[in-house]
């Protein structure tokens, strides 16, 4: 079932041919609105009309996450402050997060997008949809709930966590699409064996998961546990937020909605763009955009696309599941986390870094970061209570910049693994 | 007397404890005093030894986290409210005992008492007025 046919199932040249329209409205449009885009290409000499059929978008420059803190936190809207009615932002390396702004026909893309990521899950306006994504600055939450509203579906906005008493809401309103982080998900179908209760109870047919890498694997266990089809959802806020692609039934590569958010896969290292199916970092125009539009934005993620109609007969772009990231971004619990954050909190602290490591593990189902600090002379203190209190603070201040909480552990100095006397910033143990 | 207790950074981890006293025992170190706090992370080894600046720099060189403590070390007779008594002048002074580590010696009438405390000088003339420490506690050998 289709929630907008003529898009899903538009023909390639037609869908091309609107893509070439809508990018050069937006080159034009962010050349004018935007002096950060507009000196950009005019270093490259480059003009708006020198963009011209869809290939001329790989003559400009790319845009990414760095571009963003410097222009913190207005300077990459493209409107008045008076045409946004809502801003999201996420956690920043020095405690400044990245900022995006939405005009009114932002959020409507942007629920058109998300409906048809539940329509691609059999969702229709009779299911019940139960948002476990974090309300909030956090995308997540917000994204997932105006989609189910336009889908017209009956919406649970229960947010994250209370496990307990979301399995409870879950059974008795018959909750039958779930949408959450997949490691949640997975905790979630263990609790519903803690608390003794049967599938059977419950309505469950479908969920988007998603804010986070997951393997086939996971899929298939989530889907055992839960007895439901797993959907895997791509989005980042950024582009939008949740919705900017998302499996159907067949999972075999997720559909982007690429008549708002046009995709291009380069070679990380040299910035060219690589043929069709091969592996490379992911790069996003939104063509629709009005708040915040962004150019060639480098989103860091390794995937592959494919433009072969899908067996549900939706001839939207598929890309492949996220294969990793061509830079240190971890993503923990649904939050993004560089290991760089992590510096700045301890610099701030002492006067010198010291070492450190960042440890991820999978604990029932849910992440657990670690970070190992190695004690230096300067942050050594004789008594336990000293040591108590640098371990705290550190704590205290991690969360702070992070936004998820982290243990930590002081170790001995030169402890920590180092490879090729570069210092190893992070083992990830989780089997995703 | 004051002696220059070093205190050093432990993980609490298996065999740590006897990684570092290997050290120690290989570089022909003679601990007089010792003792190890601990929390579930982590430990802090103190030592109170002969030449404390050498041991440091032996230490430092294994990679270990050190740091030299001033503190009261006093001897205490064998007998009932020595070290009550003490510790009463030091409370009577104003002055807060952080922490206290007792051990004995090859002398047969007393021990000896380390005391980490907030005001060292102010402690130290406090027990020399009271004649709790005398010229004898200045002799290294004592140790």
């Amino acid at each position: 079932m289709y929630w907008n046919e003529p898009i899903e199932t538009m023909g390639r040249a037609q869908m091309e041919e609107l893509q070439t329209t809508r990018l050069r409205e937006t080159v034009k449009r962010v050349y004018q609105q935007v002096p950060f885009y507009r000196s950009k290409m005019q270093a490259q000499g480059l003009l708006p009309e020198d963009i011209v059929r869809l290939e001329d978008i790989q003559k400009l420059p790319f845009i990414i996450k760095q571009d963003m803190r410097d222009n913190y936190p207005y300077g990459l809207f493209a409107v008045p402050l008076s045409e946004i009615v809502r801003i999201h932002a996420s956690s920043g390396t020095t405690g400044k997060p990245t900022v995006v702004g939405y005009t009114k026909r932002d959020l409507g893309i942007w629920a058109e997008v998300m409906a048809r990521a539940y329509s691609y899950s059999g969702a229709t306006k009779k299911s019940c949809i139960q948002i476990a994504y974090g309300y909030g600055l956090f995308t997540g939450g917000l994204g997932a709930h105006y989609g189910a509203e336009l889908l017209g579906a009956s919406v649970i906005p229960i947010s994250t966590g209370n496990t307990a008493r979301q399995i409870m809401l879950m059974k008795d309103f018959g909750t039958t699409v779930l949408a959450c982080t997949p490691s949640y998900a997975l905790f979630i179908a263990e609790t519903i064996v803690e608390m003794g209760m049967d599938l059977s109870e419950f309505s469950l047919k479908a969920g988007i998961f998603g804010a986070e890498p997951w393997s086939d694997n996971m899929r298939r266990e989530i889907e055992t546990r839960l007895g439901i089809k797993a959907l895997d959802i791509y989005g980042l806020s950024e582009i939008i937020g949740p919705g900017v692609a998302c499996d159907c039934l067949c999972q075999n590569g997720l559909h982007i909605s690429e008549d708002h958010f046009y995709p291009e896969i380069i070679n990380p290292v040299t910035g060219e763009v690589m043929p069709e199916g091969e592996k490379g970092e992911l790069v996003i125009t939104t063509i629709t955009k009005e708040g915040m539009p962004l150019v060639r934005y480098r989103t860091h993620d390794l995937t592959m696309l494919n433009r072969d109609v899908c067996d549900c007969g939706r001839t939207l772009i598929r890309m492949g599941k996220i294969l990793g990231r061509s830079d240190d971004m971890l993503i923990i619990r649904g939050v993004n986390v560089f290991p760089s954050q992590v510096e700045s909190v301890l610099l701030s602290i002492g006067n010198t870094s010291p070492h450190y490591q960042l440890i991820v593990e999978r604990e029932d189902n849910l992440d657990i970061l670690t970070v190992m600090v190695e004690v230096n002379e300067e942050m050594f203190s004789d008594e336990v209570r000293g040591l108590e209190e640098l371990e705290h603070k550190i704590k205290a201040a991690l969360s702070s910049v992070l936004q998820i909480s982290a243990k930590v552990r002081l170790v001995n100095p030169k402890s920590l693994e180092r490879s090729e006397g570069k210092a190893k910033r992070v083992i990830d143990n989780r089997k995703i | 007397m004051i002696v220059r207790q070093i205190s050093v950074f432990l993980e609490n981890r298996q065999g740590t404890l006897a990684k570092a006293l290997s050290v120690l025992h290989d570089n022909g170190v003679n601990l007089r005093a010792m003792t190890v706090a601990d929390t579930a992370d982590f430990g802090i080894m103190r030592i109170v030894v002969n030449e404390p600046e050498k041991v440091e720099k032996i230490l430092q060189a294994a990679d270990y986290a050190v740091k030299i403590t001033p503190v009261l070390a006093l001897k205490v007779e064998d007998a009932p409210g020595e070290l009550m008594n003490k510790v009463q002048e030091l409370a009577d002074g104003g002055i807060s005992v952080e922490y206290v580590y007792a051990f004995a010696t090859a002398d047969p009438d007393g021990a000896r008492v380390v005391f980490k405390v907030d005001k060292l000088e102010q402690a130290y003339k406090i027990l020399i007025g009271k004649n709790i420490v005398n010229s004898d506690d200045s002799n290294e050998n004592y140790w």
